[in-house]
Formats: structure tokens, sequence, C-alpha cells
């Protein structure tokens, strides 16, 4: 639904994305990752037309990006602000009219919002006297008030204590399931590794990575496990493995270890159970961050 | 269009709907007032401390010649000078005044007391001695004095000026005092309105809305929006200020007509030594009355339309320039460096406007600042009443259009960039980058 091909923005002195392309597709939820400074806000702001890319083009369902799409777009960008002495009811009616809505459907889907997520009465009150999270929570509304097609989100859950943020993440799944596009934009790349169907990591103005969740991890997989076990044994002679680690533990050893090539974990299983008792084996799947440490530095 | 219209709306309401617009609504009128009042007070009751003035005269020219008024009482003296300035020691209120003999080739005069006269006593006084030396000079070369008495009655002028109509009285006091007002009003609220457009967009930056709201709209719609409903609130002051003014006025003539009644009544009753005081006061009211009078004779909805006219082309040259220089700063204080080169030219005019241009309004001068879209919005104000050829005015406001057109794009071009920087210093190189800069 969204295509960005070979991006170039410039500022005065840096390049701020070079020759990036994306391509997210309809009803996904896309981690947009990378470090802070990588170029994420950029990007975001010439998808929401904020700014124009200096080179490069931009597809929203097919048709080249324009005017007629801001409405389709919900932009929670990473700086929230409000008009703070305005009542939380009009402001909201005034950020969905500027998105298209008409006057009395952008109230009753206020209303619906505000009971869904027990702020009936909210309305009179003034940003002012709200706590942050609450804030955030009707920043968050004011974003998907317009029922967008593609909703995109700069570093989501600051902000959110932990009960807001899932509550917060709950409604995002539930937004996803109904047909919407969801792009997440984050440093804190952990956040968001589970909810996100495929990725692209940014760095230093740069795609260096993009590629269903999936497909990534397992191309970082290197046959390592965690094997736990309630006696000590033997290591010194091991045809299916190599130890990386060990330690010691109340009954037993906690190792890391590496297949040897040809052999899986079977193998090592019917190696392990003559001399020892197996509780807990697990192959150690890297995460996004373990891979972008690991993508950083092959590259240099 | 119908996004900018939302933005006007709520930058209307937002403002219209606050406290302080209300006070303001009504206490500046209250004020207005309240001054005419109390000018109108003091020039009834004036300075009551009568000054007693010795006249020793040794050129015998002014001898029962100078006249009292309601603060002046003369009395003449004989004898020398110096035994005249021991008399007046330790005397308040009591003033020598000393003609030498010489008087008539060198005009010198001294005035000796305890305390300093006043500048109003010795301009009284000089007036009134070069009346008497040049109504004594005249007679001297053979003029008849009921010529004499007969131009006398000439003294106040009063201006007439040539209109399509036919003649027309005018006073040029009226005429300046309207000019003056109409040019101040214009000067204040550029500088009121301008700076809440400033205010608003530093408002908006630091609350950090400006990306929600720039993601649903251009940043050109959202400076539009902003100056648009800005200005409409200062259109709507203005209106109630004129409206809740031209009421009290009306109340506050009323008042002064009445209280000249009167005043008639007891110069009837009073009697010949307390004379020329009550007439000198009846004459001051009578002022007032006259100005009231030939401020009628202005023809104020041309004015006003001018004055609206004005406002709103200088409102909406400058607000475009202070909304750039509210985009490139992250608070009120960093605004300063950019402030001079968008108030100095507003300054410098009204500075101007009230040296220069109330005294010669068709000088080249006058023309050229009310042609310049920077300054003519107050310059023509000034020069309005006394009447400008309607062929400037078309210019000085076709300039004035292509000039608001022109700060206008200028503007948004800072605007755009500078809304979503922060944290920089920002020097006038770098406005000039951002200016530059592409889409």
């Amino acid at each position: 639904m969204l295509k960005v091909s070979r991006i170039i923005k410039e500022y005065a002195k840096h390049r701020a994305l070079d020759n990036v392309s994306l391509e997210v597709e309809k009803g996904t939820i896309f981690g947009l990752l990378g470090p802070n400074g990588a170029g994420k806000t950029s990007l975001i702001r010439i998808i929401n037309q904020i700014t124009g890319p200096d080179d490069g083009e931009i597809f929203f369902n097919g048709e080249k990006l324009n005017q007629s799409h801001i409405n389709k777009i919900g932009y929670l960008p990473e700086e929230r602000g409000l008009y703070k002495k305005m009542e939380i009811g009009e402001q909201m009616l005034y950020l969905a009219q500027l998105k298209g809505l008409s006057r009395s459907e952008a109230s009753k889907r206020i209303k619906f919002w505000f009971e869904k997520m027990a702020m009936q009465d909210w309305w009179k009150k003034k940003v002012e006297d709200l706590s942050k999270g609450m804030q955030q929570k009707v920043q968050f509304v004011a974003t998907v008030l317009h029922e967008p097609e593609l909703i995109i989100l700069d570093e989501p859950f600051s902000g959110f204590d932990p009960v807001n943020a899932e509550i917060i993440k709950d409604e995002i799944l539930e937004l996803n399931k109904k047909g919407s596009t969801i792009i997440f934009s984050t440093h804190r790349m952990e956040s968001v590794e589970l909810l996100c169907n495929h990725i692209a990591l940014l760095h230093k103005s740069h795609k260096i990575l993009d590629g269903s969740v999936k497909s990534i991890k397992n191309a970082y997989r290197n046959n390592t496990f965690f094997l736990e076990t309630n006696k000590a044994f033997d290591d010194s002679n091991l045809k299916t493995f190599n130890l990386i680690s060990a330690e010691k533990t109340d009954e037993g050893e906690k190792l890391k270890i590496k297949l040897n090539e040809g052999f899986n974990t079977n193998d090592v299983l019917l190696e392990l159970i003559p001399v020892t008792g197996i509780t807990y084996l697990e192959e150690v799947i890297p995460t996004i961050n373990e891979i972008f440490i690991e993508k950083v530095k092959q590259l240099n | 269009m119908n996004k900018v219209f939302l933005i006007i709306q709520r930058e209307y309401l937002s403002r219209v709907k606050k406290k302080s617009f209300l006070i303001m609504t009504f206490l500046v009128p209250s004020l207005f007032i309240a001054m005419i009042f109390f000018v109108g007070y003091l020039t009834k009751k004036g300075d009551d401390n009568v000054k007693d003035f010795k006249v020793l005269d040794k050129s015998g020219i002014f001898e029962n010649q100078l006249s009292n008024t309601s603060t002046l009482n003369f009395s003449y003296l004989k004898g020398g000078y110096e035994q005249a300035k021991k008399d007046i020691r330790k005397k308040d209120n009591s003033y020598l005044l000393y003609i030498p003999s010489d008087y008539s080739s060198t005009g010198n005069t001294e005035i000796v007391s305890e305390k300093k006269p006043g500048f109003a006593v010795v301009d009284d006084i000089e007036n009134q001695m070069e009346t008497i030396l040049r109504n004594k000079k005249l007679i001297a070369a053979g003029i008849d004095t009921s010529v004499l008495n007969s131009s006398k009655q000439k003294i106040s002028i009063s201006a007439k000026q040539l209109t399509a109509d036919g003649e027309k009285d005018a006073s040029i006091g009226a005429t300046f005092i309207v000019g003056f007002i109409s040019a101040f009003l214009i000067y204040l609220s550029l500088f009121i309105y301008g700076a809440q457009v400033m205010r608003g967009v530093i408002e908006e930056k630091t609350n950090r809305i400006i990306e929600v709201i720039v993601s649903s709209v251009k940043p050109f719609q959202l400076m539009l929006g902003k100056i648009l409903g800005i200005g409409a609130v200062g259109l709507t002051q203005f209106l109630l200020w004129i409206i809740l003014s031209t009421g009290l006025s009306t109340f506050a003539s009323g008042y002064f007509s009445k209280s000249d009644d009167g005043k008639a009544k007891i110069e009837q009753t009073s009697h010949s030594s307390q004379n020329q005081e009550v007439v000198k006061a009846a004459s001051s009211n009578n002022k007032v009355q006259d100005f009231l009078q030939a401020a009628g004779t202005i023809n104020f909805t041309y004015i006003l339309s001018t004055f609206f006219f004005y406002f709103l082309g200088g409102y909406l040259l400058y607000s475009a320039l202070f909304a750039a220089v509210g985009s490139a700063v992250d608070n009120e204080t960093e605004t300063q460096q950019f402030m001079l080169p968008i108030t100095l030219p507003l300054i410098f005019t009204f500075i101007l406007g009230m040296n220069v241009i109330v005294n010669s309004p068709d000088s080249q001068l006058s023309f050229w600042l009310s042609m310049i879209p920077f300054t003519s919005p107050i310059a023509m104000m000034i020069r309005i009443p006394f009447g400008v050829p309607g062929w400037q005015i078309a210019l000085s406001m076709v300039l004035l259009v292509i000039g608001f057109v022109f700060t206008t794009w200028v503007a948004s071009r800072i605007y755009r960039v500078g809304i979503l920087m922060y944290g920089k210093k920002v020097t006038y190189k770098e406005l000039a980058k951002w200016f530059n800069y592409k889409e």
C-alpha cells in the first residue's frame, strides 16, 4: 500500500536519507527501526508530506503521493503536543475536522472513543489539567479518529505507564485487525519486535536491513542453543556440539552450545541422555537489537 | 480552503472567548472617554493660582496696556529697579516684569521672582507684549485703530477646504487630532496583533502541536489561517471600540454643552471685575464644543474605511513577518534580535509623522512615506484628514497590497522550515538559507 522509492533528503550539511526504498504491504505492522538520528523521522515527515524529498518518489495505493492522501494517514509524532488552554473535546473536534471529518461525524466518533477509553468526563477539561499519560491517550485517539488507512506511530509507547502502554498496544492490534496498516518507528527495537510482521532497519541515513521478522531472524540463526542439566557431566569428548559457555547451578549446569556441522538437536539429546538428565533445551534466536549490532559490525 | 477556514475559526474563537478580550473591549473606550473628560476638566479648571505681576516699565510702551487674565494680574510700579527687586523678595506668586528703557531697540525684558514662572505664563506675556508693540508701531505708521480692531477679529483662523461639494469648514486642530489618533491606533495595533501572531506561532512550536497540524494542512495554510483569524479579532475589537466610543462620546458632548449653559448664567450675574476670568473660562469651554463641532465636519465614513484598509494592509504585511520571527525561535526571549528590523520602520514613521507629516502633509517626504508599504499605514493615516488626492491613495493602497503579498511569500518560506527546527540558535544567514530551501 505504501511504496517508498529511492528517497534522498538533504539538509544544510548532511544527507538525512540516502537512497532509501521500502515497501509496506496492506494490513501489516511495519517496524521502522534504527538508532536516534538514523533518518526515521525525516522519512516519516516525507510520507506525511510535511517536507518533500530532494529526490525519489512515494506511492500510496499505487498513486503518486499527493494532497488527497493526507486524510488517509494518521500520524502520532514523537514530540507530542496539544493546545494547552483548549478544551479536550473542542480540540479533538478541531483536529478531526482538519483531517476532513464533518463536525457531527467527528463528535460521534469522539464520544465512541471516550467511552471506550474511559475518558467520558474529559470533554470539558483542558489539556493542562491532565497528567502526561492522559494527554498521550488523548493524542492517540486524535491520531486514529478519522480511521486512517495508514497509521504512523513515532515512538508510540514512550510516556505511557505499563498499564496504559498495554491498553494502547491492544488498541493498535485491534485497528490492525480491522484493516489499518501500521508503521511503528522506534529506536527501542525490543519494544516492537513481537508486534511487527515486517521490519526495516535504518542506520546513518541508509537502509541496512529489510524483511519479515521471521526471515530476518532465521537468517541470523546460527545453531546455538541453551541447555540445562540436573547433573554435571564430562564434557571433554563431545561429538555433536561445542561448548560456548558453561556455569554451575544448584543442581547441575547451564550451558550455551553450538551444534557441530551435520548434527541436530536430536543427536545432542541422544549423546547426552546416557550421561546426564536434561531439563531444558531452547534455540538461541538473536533479538533484533543483536542483529542490528551484528549488521553494523559487518558494515564497518 | 475549508481547512484554512477551520483554522481561522479556531484562532478567532479561542481569542474572542478569552476574558482579556472582553476586558480590553470595555476598558479602552472607557479610558478614552475618561481622558476626554479629564482634559475637558483641566481646560475648564485651568490654573487658578493668580499670579501677581508688578510691571516696572522704563520704556513707557506697556504702561496700562497689559490686560489681566484668569491667571495673570498686572499692576504697575514706579521707582528704581533695585528697589523693586527687593520688594518682590519672599512673596509667593509675585513677579517683577522689568522692561528696560532701551526695550524697543534690544527687545530684552526680565521676569524676576522667587519661583520660576511657568512656560505658559511667559508665553502669554510675550504674546501680549508683541501684540501691543506691533499695534503701537502700526499706529505710529499711520494705520487707523478701527482697521486694527477689525483686523483683530480675523485672528481665529477658520480653515476652509475646497472640495467637490464646495467649501467646507474644517478645523486644523480637529484634523490633526483625528490623523494622530488613527495613526496611533494603527501603530499600536500593528504591535499588539503582530505580537499575538508571533506568540501564537511560538506557542504551537513549543507545544509541539505543530507537527500534528502540519501533517493535516500545509504550513502556509496554517500561517494564513492564524494571521486572518487574529486579524478578524482585531477588526472585531475595533468595531466594538468604535461603537462603544461613539455612544459614550455622544454622552460626553452632551455633558459639555450642559455645563456651558451654567457658565453663561454666572457670566450674566457676575461683577465686571470678574468678567474677564469668566469669559476666558467660557471660551475654553467653547473650544471643546468647537472641536466637537469641527470634528463633525470631518468625513468619518471615509476616514474609517481608509483606516480599516490601512489597518488590515499594515497588519497583513507586518504579521507575516512576526509569524516568520516566531517560527525561527524556540521562545519569546529569543525574538529580540529579529524584532528590531520589524519595529524600526514603524517607530521611525510614527516619530517622523508626529513632526514632519503633520506640519507639511504634502511634502516630498510625506508623499514617499505614505507610498512605501512598510510606512504607509501610519503615514497615510496622518495625511488623510488633511486631504490626499485620490490617485495617491489608490497608488498607496495598491503598493500596500503588493507589499503584503510579498512579505507573506517571504515569511512563509522561512516559516515552513522554522516551525520544525528546534534547539538551534538562528542567525540571519540561517534564515536566508531556509528561504532558499526547496519544498
